[in-house]
């Protein structure tokens, strides 16, 4: 076995707590399998995720970060989720340098009816960490 | 007469600005000499290593340490300097954060290397020569400081007793520290002085409005409007992000902030700080009707046009940052 095939990606999912972190309960629910690897953080509303805490989230070992915001229009605090994501693609591009790809920080919606999406998010995020394989951030050399 | 408290200021990877902000303390220089005797410092005074080396362990009062750590010698000098200081002092951006010179963190020492000597379009260096750390010649063995992997800040070497941030630290808190160090009522250990608690926009005298900032400019675009906020005309000004202490003398010049004096009290990251103001102040116009793809690609749109977020949120904090640097993969 390679050290590439047995590597579990670590990902850290900051969930809205009125969509998407309903949405994962929705697929519990279902039941539907997805992989395991995302350690889910429960927030108010993803205008709550400081970028500190996703740069937080590399520096102490995570291989990838997974936003799950309401789906547009829907933010229970109006435009929590647009400041997240005007946050977010501004991060990425300020990640690049870093050496950080931008699939290893996502940010998607899904609701709480969501579970068959909240699936495939997470599916899809897993997948793509595990191709690019870990990440050795540089303070902690 | 008893003898006055010693104090050395020394120089790692930095530009001297660091000691040009100390000779603009000006006539209150001699009072600093009066109330202390300044045994070290290469850059103005004619002293040696050897000079230091002579000195009793922990027998000079503060050694202010300005640049940043990029080679083997600076390690070896800011051990040495520990070693013979009561207070050893993080003095200016280089020293508390890494500065300019840690930028190079963005790449590697290697590419650094090659690009300095080879690649840049204005070196004429045919046969490709990069500098060796040892050389022969006939008259024996020329020896160079090696480069470290990558650039550190102070403390991540040795004890850092206070840290005074700026590129340069403002005179007049200098003089501040000078006061505070002198008085034996020492500030608790390992925090930051020389600055204040809030962020640059409280020393600054715009006026500040709403902020919905419909496009992001750059200072060749335009002449900015004297009086009112930098950052509601369009400019990355950094004061939103920065710590306060200097005066806001660059926002009162008409330039945007930069950040040199670091993320704000209680923050680690001033990068990721500017990216949260300024996730919450761009205004990308309506998108009620808008699918979610067409809105991310408006907002990738409005970002274009900074080539650089990276180079500019972290220009002086980057070796202290949550990153540090490149990652390895
Ligand atoms: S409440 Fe869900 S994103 Fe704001």
């Amino acid at each position: 076995m390679t050290a590439e095939s047995c590597f579990e990606p670590k990902i850290i999912g900051f969930l809205c707590n009125w969509c998407s972190y309903a949405g994962a309960d929705k697929a519990g629910g279902m039941q539907v399998a997805y992989p395991p690897n995302v350690h889910i953080i429960r927030v108010m509303c993803s205008g709550r995720v400081d970028p500190q805490f996703i740069l937080s989230a590399f520096a102490k070992g995570a291989d990838g970060v997974v936003i799950l915001a309401c789906h547009p229009g829907e933010c229970h605090y109006k435009e929590g989720n647009c400041r997240a994501l005007q946050r977010h693609r501004m991060l990425v591009l300020l990640l690049e340098p870093f050496g950080i790809a931008a699939e290893r920080c996502r940010l998607d919606y899904v609701s709480a009816g969501e579970g068959a999406k909240y699936r495939r998010v997470i599916t899809e995020m897993v997948e793509s960490v595990r191709k690019l394989g870990p990440l050795a951030v540089a303070c902690g050399e | 007469m008893s003898e006055k408290p010693k104090l050395a200021v020394y120089w790692g990877a930095s530009c001297g600005g660091c000691e040009i902000a100390l000779l603009d303390l000006h006539e209150k220089l001699l009072d600093l000499d009066a109330a202390m005797d300044f045994v070290f410092c290469p850059c103005l005074l004619d002293s040696k290593k050897k000079d230091l080396e002579a000195f009793s362990d922990g027998s000079i009062a503060v050694t202010l340490f300005n640049g940043a750590l990029r080679t083997e010698e600076n390690v070896e000098m800011a051990h040495l300097l520990r070693r013979k200081s009561k207070l050893l002092v993080a003095f200016g951006s280089c020293a508390t954060g890494g500065g300019v010179p840690a930028l190079a963190n963005f790449t590697s020492r290697e590419a650094l290397l090659t690009t300095i000597y080879r690649d840049n379009p204005s070196v004429d260096n045919p046969q490709g020569i990069i500098p060796q750390y040892s050389t022969a010649v006939a008259e024996g063995m020329l020896l160079l400081t090696p480069l470290l992997a990558r650039v550190k800040h102070l403390a991540r070497e040795v004890a850092v007793d206070y840290f005074v941030p700026g590129c340069p630290p403002e005179p007049h808190q200098i003089w501040r520290v000078i006061e505070t160090l002198l008085s034996g009522e020492l500030p608790s250990a390992g925090s930051t002085i020389g600055c204040g608690e809030l962020t640059v926009c409280d020393e600054c005298q715009r006026t500040k409005e709403e902020k919905r900032i419909t496009a992001f400019r750059r200072n060749y675009e335009f002449y900015p409007e004297p009086t009112v906020c930098l950052l509601e005309q369009g400019l990355l000004c950094m004061g939103i992000a920065t710590r306060s202490g200097c005066g806001a003398p660059c926002t009162t010049a008409n330039m945007p902030c930069t950040g040199c004096y670091g993320a704000p009290d209680g923050e680690d990251d001033q990068g990721a700080k500017m990216v949260a103001a300024l996730g919450s102040v761009m205004d990308i116009g309506d998108t009620a009707h808008l699918s979610e793809d067409a809105i991310a690609e408006k907002v990738a749109a409005f970002l274009e046009s900074i080539p650089d977020y990276a180079g500019q949120f972290y220009k002086y904090t980057l070796a202290r940052s949550l990153l540090g640097g490149r990652a390895g993969r």
